[in-house]
């Protein structure tokens, strides 16, 4: 019987997002509209079992009256979760970046507070590593291979160009780039191949994909047009429009290299 | 005095290293305290961070030479990514910095041009048959998160390798009683928590996670 080979590579990642607001799962639709799908730490549970390889979590209350709740659920998915995720929104300091990863996060991106005061990075990268840094680029078309960066949430226009704040991001010291595409977020109608592409073919770091996963196609094309090493997606797995398992047998099946969902 | 004991030398999280040791039945001891090193039965030194910082954490702390003499002693120890890479003679990150020294070598960054952090699940070959690998399958899934990585001067104490975009490198090393790893096996799943569970039953059952005379080459 000839052996399986095995491809020795670094595999793409599939994310599974939850937004969350008062320690309850939401997902924006063009971050507007929201609506209610459950516990953050029982969904953790569930996509760590189904196969998901990383988790994200942003907090979109991120009012500072509420971020106890938000170290509770840091903590309480460290508890019963066993791979890595990342939880970002309302950073502002060094110390949020260090209480969040004293209660269990892997990682911690900012957004907001990083264009604010580009500084934060370095302090963060410096302080903890860089492998645990995620800046986190809320970007807008703006003209032909143009894009402008947003913050607050989306509600803000700033100055930036994305490509230039990327590459300023992962010199001050960003492990990684979460890339969210303002257009195509909520839409399902697939990532911003162009803008990905962009930025990944600009920075030396890894790049998650965010924003506009409808299909297993749209993953599969953020993945190799544009250039991502990773996909994150929220609406296509939390109303079980697609599995972690569906989503990996396609990828699979055409090529990606993907970590296999190991069966129960 | 605790068996299980996790160096806390101020570098970030220990919180899913102290549950994936919980999770395999066991309570540890998360502590700064030198004087509790010399008495566990099972050490584990974690981490994430840059070199500089950790030995200096770990030299500030006195921790560096009680680290030393426990592996010396003969005691299991587990060494996590960071808690690998100090056990090398010298690191290139950040300039140069003497590390442990308990493995002879030294640690490289990953060439410019490739995406960095290595960060991500890749899979882990090992090169000869390790009881804390018991149950694990060949190839299996990790997750690695580092720009740089071990170069020994004897390749003999490679017990796993990985291989990132054509770079063969140890993500598995150790002798005796000693076993280190680039790849975080508290964030690896269930791979991840059996090899804590293996490490930590040999080490508190039998005393030793040597392999067994008869299977050594």
């Amino acid at each position: 019987m000839p052996r399986k080979r095995v491809r020795r590579v670094l595999t793409k990642r599939i994310i599974p997002c939850f937004d969350v607001a008062d320690g309850r799962v939401v997902k924006g639709v063009s971050f507007v509209e929201l609506r209610d799908a459950g516990d953050p730490v029982e969904l953790a549970r569930k996509y760590d079992l189904a196969g998901a390889d990383e988790l994200v979590f942003l907090d979109i209350t991120a009012s500072s009256d509420a971020r106890t709740s938000v170290y509770d659920m840091i903590r309480r998915t460290c508890d019963q979760v066993f791979i890595p995720f990342t939880v970002g929104g309302g950073v502002r300091s060094v110390q949020d970046i260090r209480l969040m990863l004293e209660a269990g996060a892997e990682k911690v991106s900012v957004n907001t507070a990083a264009i604010e005061r580009p500084a934060l990075i370095e302090e963060g990268a410096k302080g903890f590593g860089s492998q645990c840094v995620v800046v986190a680029i809320d970007a807008k078309r703006a003209g032909e291979g143009r894009w402008r960066v947003y913050t607050h949430g989306g509600r803000r226009e700033t100055e930036r160009d994305a490509v230039e704040w990327a590459r300023e991001a992962v010199e001050r010291g960003a492990g990684e780039l979460l890339v969210t595409s303002m257009d195509s977020d909520g839409h399902q109608q697939g990532y911003d191949l162009k803008l990905l592409r962009a930025i990944s073919d600009a920075v030396d770091v890894p790049v998650i994909a965010s924003g506009g996963a409808g299909e297993p196609s749209h993953l599969y094309d953020a993945l190799t047009e544009g250039g991502a090493d990773a996909v994150l997606a929220a609406s296509i797995f939390h109303f079980g429009t697609h599995t972690i398992q569906s989503i990996k047998a396609y990828l699979t099946e055409r090529g990606v290299p993907i970590r296999p969902v190991m069966p129960a | 005095m605790a068996d299980v004991v996790i160096v806390d030398y101020g570098a970030g999280n220990l919180r899913s290293v102290a549950r994936a040791v919980a999770h395999a039945g066991f309570e540890p001891l998360v502590t700064a305290e030198a004087s509790a090193i010399p008495a566990a039965r099972a050490l584990i030194v974690p981490g994430v961070g840059a070199a500089e910082d950790t030995m200096a954490h770990l030299r500030q702390g006195g921790l560096d030479g009680p680290i030393v003499d426990y592996i010396a002693s003969g005691r299991p120890f587990l060494g996590v990514c960071m808690g690998m890479q100090a056990l090398f003679e010298l690191s290139e990150e950040g300039g140069r910095h003497e590390c442990l020294g308990v493995l002879g070598g030294r640690i490289v960054r990953f060439p410019f041009g490739m995406t960095v952090p290595h960060m991500g699940w890749n899979t882990v070959h090992l090169e000869r048959p390790h009881p804390v690998f018991e149950g694990i399958a060949q190839d299996d899934y990790f997750y690695f998160v580092h720009s740089y990585h071990g170069v020994p001067e004897d390749h003999s104490v490679v017990i796993g390798s990985t291989e990132y975009w054509g770079v063969t490198f140890p993500a598995v090393v150790g002798r005796d009683n000693f076993i280190a790893t680039q790849f975080h096996p508290e964030k690896s799943g269930r791979s991840g928590l059996r090899l804590y569970a293996n490490f930590l039953r040999l080490a508190l059952e039998h005393g030793s996670i040597a392999p067994a005379a008869t299977t050594a080459s």
